[in-house]
């Protein structure tokens, strides 16, 4: 038994030193091949496309599932291109007889999207794809006995896969339908897709009574009236009007296709049991497969077989110049894709070992946690963000970018005392607006990770304006060619204006007194809200902070019963109308039940009637105006205090190549690619153990023992002697 | 013994309602079914229909205790047609159905406690070792040097939260000696390098409060009258405090001890949460954090069970090393 336990531990002790390093929290051939590793701090919940609306899971189903469009991975502003698809849609406008009209006419009824496939796109190798002798669907009912044998899909025998099809687009959107799968877009579609909100309604209620059953649902004998199959490549949309922003929903994974072989196969009671549902083991065409979906602990994608050619983009130099690409990330252009063999997704819910493991050089790339700021980033005297002596001597490589979501402070405006459409109602908002200095903010509580908004829409959005003419006038003045915050002074007389000398109410003579609702307790959060409190004091106001926790925070939201709070979006797509919809009067939360977008309750008829104006345009200098005149009534009315929009910042290990931020498209991965060479190298030099502590233990341990041991031997033979 | 542990399973039924009654009420204090339904749909806009939708699918649209719908069906109907009732009695025969997410929670917890176990178990094992045989060599230099400064140690270490030692362990022994990874679990013989710091962080976490207790256990064993015989013997030190001390100390050491043992399976929250071990710890951090009842309420009433079963242990134990103690 001595022999066995020795033999072991000799074992294990080989195994260990012979691995090189002792910390590697890979196994030990892992960094040697071309396996790129990150994590992901929650359990992803949802992998099913059509339910999916998190961007932690959408970065995983980006990688399996190929919706019909994709943003160019490398042009700015984005762009969207075919991904299965032969070119970009058709797209024809019909008046309500059906008859095809001019893009320009009046007449307008629908827009039909027409989508050719490639012939060459084929799933990636799924059990549910497997025919019998007799042509039929292999494993679509399973028995008892050959389920005990399974526990995943890799103890199915055999694996098949087939083209990529119309009816699999279509398949997906009917399965959008189904109330019971809450894909979190079908109400938005609803009003979109002709024929949608009957189909939901109907299929709705057979699905109800088919599970009640417990009956298998198979949705390819149901149609949809808009959407139809025109050949086998072939399929189109009909959407009410025009909605030219339909095909940036076209690029997300709502749109993905599913086979209905998977859809069927999963539906399998067996299968449930263990697990193994479309929602855990998606079936795509993407670049990757998902071999392993241990969601509290691994997640594990692999190069599919299957994936058809995609090349990496290439840039003319007019290209290039314009979207602020390096020469370093056109190395591979025109190269076939993905170039990483294996993705392996760790969870790291604590930022501490995450970013440790980051410098030991295990991850490949990491953002960056506050504690670590200070130690990663140097601030130059102009307010340039680079990277510390440290992280260079290692050759990080930091890229950062703008995100297009905005951080605001909103104004209830349907309540008395913030709200309201009145002149003096007007100022004071704006008074509170110029009080609130953003840019403390973010230099405080961000480490300057963030920009000061100017109004709804971030940078990178068409709209947006960096120039000073783009800059909020009511908060900022133009000096000497520079944008400043106009001064405090400004700002009193404002609310002297509204009616509050020195934050006091000239009719009652009460001292003003607002309530911010937050859902923050921590100390950080504490911070900020005294923070708040003194950007109020400046005019004399009173700040009182009503903290709740989030789910009362959202109820007081829905009913409207808050005076200012702070929120966030980010977009869904690179379009203004994404932001602007956020101000939009018919989006108003407490008109529309709390279900409405428009947590402030903004409503100005002619910021609405401009929206619905700028809403069905193409991007053109009309378009543009017309935002400007929105942007205009919306930063004089103030309904926000606008804010800021985040920066993010990457941090890559330069084994990591291909690395651009692209904060809009979701299937980034097959761009990327891995030195394994040289990361094996430097993990090696940079994690050898230090062996000094252990031979100090020892000597301490004996050091110990040793007077231990003498006292007591003394101690018996004086109890001896003394016998 | 049998009539015994008859009637303590009869009375861990009402404990058990009572467990679950409580879970309900505290878990919808906070989180309505609309709360729920929001957070697991997890999208930007939810429509009342999203919601409604949701609650129908997962039973959440019941009322929690009393069904006014079914008045006429008589108050039976009314008071089993309800959530309480519908998600309690299944977990009575351990059905713990599907997480709010769709997850099978039986697998999950399946799954789930053998990393658990695999943390949990060598702690407890060498953790109890090294404070059993460090309280006795305290006990054997008792009033000496050794002995006052070893328990200064003990205090402080009790004092310092455990969050500091894993963090302080990480950064010693993973960042800067580069020892054992930071964070990761596998599972078999190559887990062990990932073992080693969690459990040794555990034992060391817990040397504070256990050598001061069983410390204190020997001590009054040590000036009893059968010690003072046994060295009358002419018996060694060590011999009087292995073959004598320890065997009797052990009755009240087992109380403490024999308790947990159930409870190994449930898991460490932070240790697995700081370790990324996928263990039921996490497990329950992850379902309150993400507002799932379902997973919430089985692994109250789990956690109650396995807590039942091990004070149950600790009776039958008793009669085992002490034969005086009958259960009756």
């Amino acid at each position: 038994m001595k022999q066995l336990l020795l033999s072991l531990l000799l074992l294990l002790l080989a195994n260990t030193l012979s691995a090189g390093v002792w910390n590697s929290p890979h196994n030990t051939d892992q960094p040697s091949e071309n396996i790129l590793f990150t994590s992901f701090s929650s359990p992803v919940k949802h992998l099913d496309p059509v339910i999916s609306y998190n961007s932690a899971e959408w970065g995983i189903i980006g990688q399996i599932y190929e919706p019909p469009l994709q943003y160019n991975y490398l042009k700015r502003p984005y762009v969207l291109e075919p991904a299965t698809l032969t070119a970009m849609p058709e797209v024809h406008y019909l008046d309500k007889n059906g008859q095809t009209v001019d893009v320009t006419s009046k007449n307008i009824a629908f827009s039909e999207y027409i989508f050719h496939l490639r012939d060459d796109i084929r799933f990636q190798p799924h059990p549910s794809f497997v025919k019998d002798t007799e042509g039929r669907q292999r494993y679509a009912k399973l028995t008892g006995d050959e389920l005990d044998d399974i526990t995943s899909l890799d103890d199915f025998a055999l694996n098949d896969s087939r083209l990529l099809q119309a009816n699999d687009y279509i398949y997906a959107i009917k399965r959008m339908a189904v109330r019971q799968n809450h894909s979190p877009i079908l109400d938005s579609m609803m009003a979109y897709i002709i024929g949608l909100k009957d189909y939901s309604k109907d299929i709705t209620n057979k699905v109800k009574a088919l599970k009640k059953d417990k009956k298998i649902v198979d949705l390819r004998s149901s149609e949809i009236s808009g959407i139809k199959q025109l050949d086998p490549l072939t399929f189109s949309i009909r959407i009410k009007g025009v909605y030219p922003q339909f095909l940036y929903w076209m690029s997300m994974n709502f749109f993905a296709p599913i086979p209905w072989e998977a859809d069927l196969f999963y539906q399998q009671a067996g299968l449930k049991e263990k697990n193994l549902t479309l929602d855990s083991f998606p079936v795509g065409t993407g670049p990757y497969y998902l071999a392993e979906n241990n969601p509290n602990k691994q997640m594990r994608l692999v190069a599919n077989p299957n994936f058809h050619t995609e090349l990496y983009p290439s840039l003319s130099p007019e290209e290039q110049k314009a979207s602020g690409v390096p020469d370093e990330m056109l190395v591979d252009s025109g190269k076939p894709m993905p170039f990483i063999k294996e993705v392996i997704y760790s969870l790291e819910k604590e930022s501490i070992p995450l970013w440790n493991k980051f410098l030991q050089g295990y991850y490949d790339s990491s953002g960056i946690a506050s504690e670590a700021f200070d130690q990663t980033i140097n601030i130059s005297t102009t307010g340039a963000m680079g990277l510390s002596p440290e992280m260079e001597k290692r050759g990080i490589t930091l890229r950062s970018a703008i995100v297009p979501s905005i951080y605001y402070m909103a104004f209830n405006m349907v309540d008395p005392v913030v709200g309201g459409y009145s002149e003096s109602n007007q100022k004071l908002r704006q008074a509170i607006s110029i009080a609130i200095h953003y840019e403390e903010y973010i230099s405080i509580f961000r480490n300057d990770r963030g920009i000061a908004a100017q109004g709804p829409i971030p940078p990178g959005i068409f709209g947006y304006d960096d120039s000073l003419a783009g800059h909020n006038n009511y908060v900022y003045d133009s000096v000497e060619g520079k944008s400043e915050r106009k001064p405090i002074a400004y700002a009193k007389q404002l609310l002297t204006e509204a009616g509050y000398p020195n934050g006091t109410s000239s009719k009652t003579g009460k001292p003003l007194t607002i309530h911010y609702d937050a859902t923050s307790a921590g100390p950080d959060q504490r911070a900020q809200l005294d923070w708040m409190r003194k950007q109020f004091k400046k005019l004399g106001i009173l700040l009182v902070i009503r903290n709740s926790d989030y789910n009362r925070f959202q109820d007081k939201i829905r009913n409207g019963s808050t005076q200012m709070f702070m929120w966030g979006w980010n977009a869904d797509y690179p379009d203004p109308e994404n932001f602007l919809f956020l101000l939009y009067g018919g989006n108003a939360a407490v008109d529309t039940g709390g279900s409405g977008i428009n947590s402030s309750n903004y409503k100005n008829p002619e910021f609405d009637r401009l929206f619905d104006q700028m809403n069905t345009m193409e991007n053109s200098p009309e378009r543009l105006a017309i935002i400007q005149q929105m942007l205009e009534i919306a930063r004089k009315d103030s309904p926000w205090i606008w804010g800021f929009h985040p920066k993010s910042l990457g941090l890559y290990h330069h084994w990591f190549g291909n690395a651009w931020p692209n904060q809009m498209a979701n299937n980034t991965m097959k761009y990327k690619r891995i030195d394994d060479k040289k990361r094996r190298d430097l993990q090696s030099q940079w994690n050898q153990p230090v062996l000094l502590p252990i031979i100090v233990f020892f000597i301490l341990i004996i050091g110990i023992i040793y007077p231990l041991l003498r006292a007591y031997r003394k101690r018996q033979a004086f109890v001896i002697q003394t016998q | 013994m049998l009539n015994y542990i008859i009637r303590r399973v009869l009375y861990a039924i009402p404990i058990l309602i009572g467990v679950n009654l409580l879970t309900f009420l505290l878990f919808f204090m906070v989180n309505s079914p609309d709360d729920i339904a929001r957070s697991q749909l997890g999208a930007k806009q939810i429509s009342p229909q999203q919601i409604t939708a949701w609650k129908v699918k997962r039973g959440y649209d019941k009322p929690l205790f009393y069904n006014a719908e079914t008045k006429e069906e008589g108050v039976l109907a009314s008071l089993t047609d309800t959530l309480f009732v519908k998600e309690s009695l299944a977990l009575f025969i351990f059905d713990f159905g599907f997480s709010d997410a769709g997850r099978n929670i039986a697998t999950d917890i399946k799954q789930r406690m053998w990393p658990s176990l695999q943390i949990a178990l060598p702690s407890f094992i060498i953790g109890l070792t090294t404070n059993i045989s460090l309280a006795l060599l305290i006990v054997l230099f008792r009033g000496s040097v050794l002995d006052t400064t070893t328990m200064i140690i003990a205090v402080m270490i009790m004092s310092i939260s455990g969050l500091f030692y894993i963090i302080a362990g990480q950064v010693l022994f993973s960042k800067l000696w580069h020892w054992f990874p930071i964070s990761g679990f596998e599972s078999g013989i190559g887990g062990i390098k990932f073992v080693i710091l969690p459990v040794l962080i555990g034992v060391f976490g817990g040397i504070g409060s256990g050598v001061r207790w069983y410390r204190s256990l020997f001590l009054e064993q040590i000036n009893q009258d059968y010690v003072r015989t046994a060295r009358a013997k002419g018996l060694t030190e060590l011999r009087v405090l292995f073959g004598h001390v320890l065997p009797n100390g052990m009755l009240p050491i087992l109380t403490g001890v024999v308790v947990v043992l159930p409870s190994l399976f449930m898991g460490s929250l932070i240790m697995e949460s700081f370790f990324g071990i996928p263990g039921l710890g996490s497990y329950t951090i992850d379902a309150i954090n993400a507002q799932d009842f379902s997973i919430v309420k089985s692994m109250v009433f789990l956690g109650a069970v396995l807590y039942i079963i091990g004070l149950l242990l600790t009776d039958i134990s008793y009669t085992l090393f002490d034969p005086r103690v009958k259960l009756s």
